[in-house]
This record gives structure tokens, sequence and C-alpha cells, in this order.
């Protein structure tokens, strides 16, 4: 097995198993709000074992592990189509490990070949910067959550959703009420305001990449974050949709330019099992560093 | 904790209430997309599954094969129920099926057929694969391997002590469907 190989096998098997220490924080806080004695708390309860279990048996925390994306940032001349080959390998070594399950399937036919791999799987977005560095990001994400997600187009009449800042906080809102507890939430948004459908959606989901407690460089983002988590959280829908205090973990924020005509506000919905973990690798491809 | 054990009779299934905790030690049969389509365009079950009187679980787990050809559940969670609602409640019917397993909840017509038919919607916490699974002592089958893959395949499980909660219950109550609408309440004011 190659380094790199070994190295995203790695990132993959920590990936499905083990939550990130930011989002485990904010489970555990989410756990002391909530009203004792309620179906919310427990709830809280088997998610807190879960996430333990998982990281103690080394298996995926849930059984959906997801569409595969791959984030990873390169120097100018980085070979991308020899990591696209290995990364297609990792993701079929992990799947015969158990790291992931046989989740694959093809859209023709109906047929899953238990590889993980095939069109469009796993996803991996290449971006170059000018420093040596080579840095993969993995984020998991399940179907529950996934279908959930909403595009919303510009003005919006049902929800009196106009072509301002106003209106894009009514949308994701709908959102939210809309999912209840079917992305099972505890949920974390990536929001972005602009772009076309698919950088639209895109970008959304690379709000990923932010840990819960990152602001938002953005003033007027910022504030639209903080008030549509402390929004979202009084719809009382809670975790599961038991009813309770928390509907949201996270609310991410991002815009893309659009073209006059069109004003997309797109939203994906992260699952409270927000598998995401990256790492920093050496010239030889190893694991030089942990990202999250 | 209400502990419920197999057999699952319509005066057990029928004293459930929404809300109630309950943990569950017996078979489960696990039906998912593939399934639900299948047996609802009038599919055969294989002989081995019976369904009448038990409980279907919505789920796709991760599965792995010893050398000696046996199976184990390493993550096996619920699934979005709501997927399934087109079918669900002709098979409740046509199966004689007591309990769903799921998550999210289901709509209007599994509700009306749980109050019709003596069945009940009971919900697992999404995502707790590992919990859930540690539950699974054994893997008594799988059916539909080769035609569904793993994840859509029928699995025969044998559970003890699986925690779910009722969210719909045989005497026409929604959880959901109350939280849907004091949920929208809220919203309809702060926007």
């Amino acid at each position: 097995m190659s380094a790199l190989q070994e190295s995203l096998v790695e990132l993959i098997r920590r990936t499905s198993a083990e939550i990130p220490d930011d989002v485990q924080r904010g489970i555990l806080n989410a756990l002391e709000t909530e009203k004792k004695g309620t179906i919310a708390e427990s709830a809280f309860k088997i998610i807190e074992r879960n996430i333990e279990l998982a990281k103690q048996k080394s298996q995926p925390i849930c059984q959906d592990t997801g569409s595969i994306l791959f984030y990873v940032e390169c120097p100018a001349g980085f070979d991308q189509i020899d990591f696209d080959e290995t990364a297609r390998e990792a993701v079929t070594l992990a799947t015969k490990k158990g790291y992931l399950r046989q989740n694959s399937v093809d859209s023709i036919s109906g047929k899953n070949d238990g590889t993980n791999v095939g069109p469009g799987a796993p996803a991996i977005h290449f971006h170059q910067h000018r420093s040596p560095d080579v840095s993969v990001r993995l984020v998991l994400k399940g179907g529950g959550c996934e279908n959930v997600g909403a595009q919303y187009s510009l003005p919006n009449e049902k929800l009196h959703a106009n072509r301002d800042l106003d209106g894009c906080r009514k949308v994701i809102l709908d959102c939210v009420q809309q999912a209840q507890g079917k992305g099972c939430g505890p949920g974390i948004l990536g929001v972005c305001i602009g772009g076309d459908r698919a950088t639209g959606y895109e970008f959304s989901k690379k709000q990923f990449l932010r840990t819960l407690p990152d602001r938002n460089s953005v003033a007027e983002l910022d504030a639209m974050e903080q008030e549509i988590l402390k929004t979202a959280n009084e719809l009382g829908i809670g975790p599961m949709g038991f009813g309770g205090k928390t509907t949201l973990l996270g609310v991410k924020i991002c815009a893309a330019n659009r073209v006059p005509a069109s004003f997309f506000v797109s939203v994906s919905y992260m699952c409270w099992a927000y598998r995401r973990q990256g790492v920093e690798l050496d010239s030889q491809n190893r694991i030089s560093k942990w990202l999250y | 904790m209400i502990t419920l054990q197999a057999p699952f009779t319509e005066d057990k299934i029928r004293s459930l209430r929404v809300g109630d905790e309950v943990s569950i030690t017996g078979v489960l049969f696990t039906g998912r997309d593939a399934v639900h389509k299948y047996l609802h365009e009038g599919g055969a079950l294989p002989p081995e599954v019976n369904l009448s009187g038990g409980l279907l679980y919505h789920c796709g787990p991760v599965v792995i094969q010893d050398e000696q050809g046996n199976w184990k559940a390493t993550a096996a969670g619920p699934t979005t129920s709501i997927r399934e609602e087109p079918y669900q409640a002709d098979i409740i019917e046509k199966f004689g099926i007591r309990g769903v397993i799921g998550k999210g909840g289901m709509g209007d017509r599994t509700l009306a057929a749980c109050q019709k038919f003596g069945c009940v919607y009971l919900h697992a916490v999404g995502g707790a694969a590992q919990v859930l699974g540690e539950c699974i002592k054994r893997v008594r089958g799988v059916y539909f391997m080769e035609r569904f893959g793993a994840p859509e395949a029928i699995w025969e499980f044998e559970v003890e002590a699986f925690p779910v909660v009722v969210t719909m219950d045989s005497h026409g109550r929604s959880l959901h469907a109350e939280v849907f609408a004091a949920s929208q309440a809220v919203l309809a004011r702060v926007l």
C-alpha cells in the first residue's frame, strides 16, 4: 500500500468513527440545556453514548456513511490524477474494512457493486494554492440530512421573502421547520446566498469545513448566523424532532456573486453525526497533522 | 421504560402511547426503500420471513462477514421513514405488521393504518448506529442480498433491550404532527 493510500484510509476511518471535538462539545452543551426527564434528554444521552462507543470500537458513528466528499488543497504541479486514483482505492479498501457502508448505487441499473466507487463517487474537490503544503479534508454526509437540504429562488411569495437579507433569513428558517427531525437533528446549516444552482450548493457544503465556534468575518453574515441559530432553537423542534430546546447546533453562511436575474439561497443540512476530519500530509504523503 | 417482548400482540401494541420509552427484545426484520417498493408491487416474501405480528425496521446496516460466513452488524441505526409513506399503510395491512421502527416519523396514511390495524411507529435515535448495533445479539439471516445489495436487503436481527420512543400510536396520535404544527405557529410569529 502506498503512503498516500495508507493516509487516506486512516483519514476515512477516523472521520467515520470519531466526531470532531468542536461538535462533541456542542452536543454536550445541548444535553445540559434540555429539560431533565424528557425524551429529548434521552435522545441526547443515546447520542452521547454512541459517540463514545464508535470511537472506542473504531466503527462508524452512523451506518449511513454518506456521500464521500474530499477537499484537497495543493500546490501547482500536484498530481491530481494520481490522487484521484489513490482515493478511489482507499475508499474501496475502507469499505472492505467496514469503515464505510457499501453505499454507492448505480442510478441506472440500481446495482450496488459494494466498492463505493463510480461516476461522481467519491467527489473530490481540488484547490490549488501558492503554499507547498498539501491538506486533505473529508466530509461524510448521510442521505437523511442531504434529503432535507433545500434551494430557494427569491422572491418567494408564499414566505413573503424578498430579494434581501431578511428574505434569506425567512427561507433558511422555513427550511429548518420543514426538515423537522428528518435530518437527524440537532442539525448544522451550511448556507450559500447567491451563486448559480450548482455553485450555491457546493459553497453551502464547504461551510461544513468551519468549526462550530468559528465566527464569520463578514459582519452581516455573522449577525445572521447568530440570529438564525437563536430563532431556530425557539421553534421547539428539538433533537430528532421529539420537541425540545436544541434544534440547531450551528449556522454557517457564505455569499457568492449572482447574476441579476437569479437569487438563490442554498441550504445544506448536516446531521448531529457530523463527520468531518482533515489532515496535512508531509512530503512522503504521511499524515503530519490532524486539522480538527 | 416499558419492556416489549415477543409475541407482539395487538393488546400490547394498543397499550403503547405517544411519548412512551420502550425497550424491545425479540426479532426485527429490516426493510427499506427497495423492499417496500417490491412488496407494494406485489412481490412475495421468502418463506423464512414472516412479518405477521412482527416488527419491521427501516434500516440499512453496515455488515461484515467472518471466515466462517457468519454476519455481524457493526453499525445499524434507522433510516428516514417518510420515504416509505406511499407504501407503508398497505404493507401494514397486507402483512399484519405490529410495529414499524424508523426515524423522522411518517404521515397520515400510516397513522390511520396504525389505528385501524393495531400497529405502532417506534422512533429509534437516528445516527446512533453503535448503541443500536450493540443491541443486535445475532444476525439470524439475510434475504434478497443478491437482488438488492447489503443496505437494502432484508436482515433478520435478534435484539435485546433495543431502545425506541413511541411517536405515533394506535389511537391516532402523532408526535410528529404535533411538533410540526407547534413549530409552524412559532415560525409564523417570528417571520
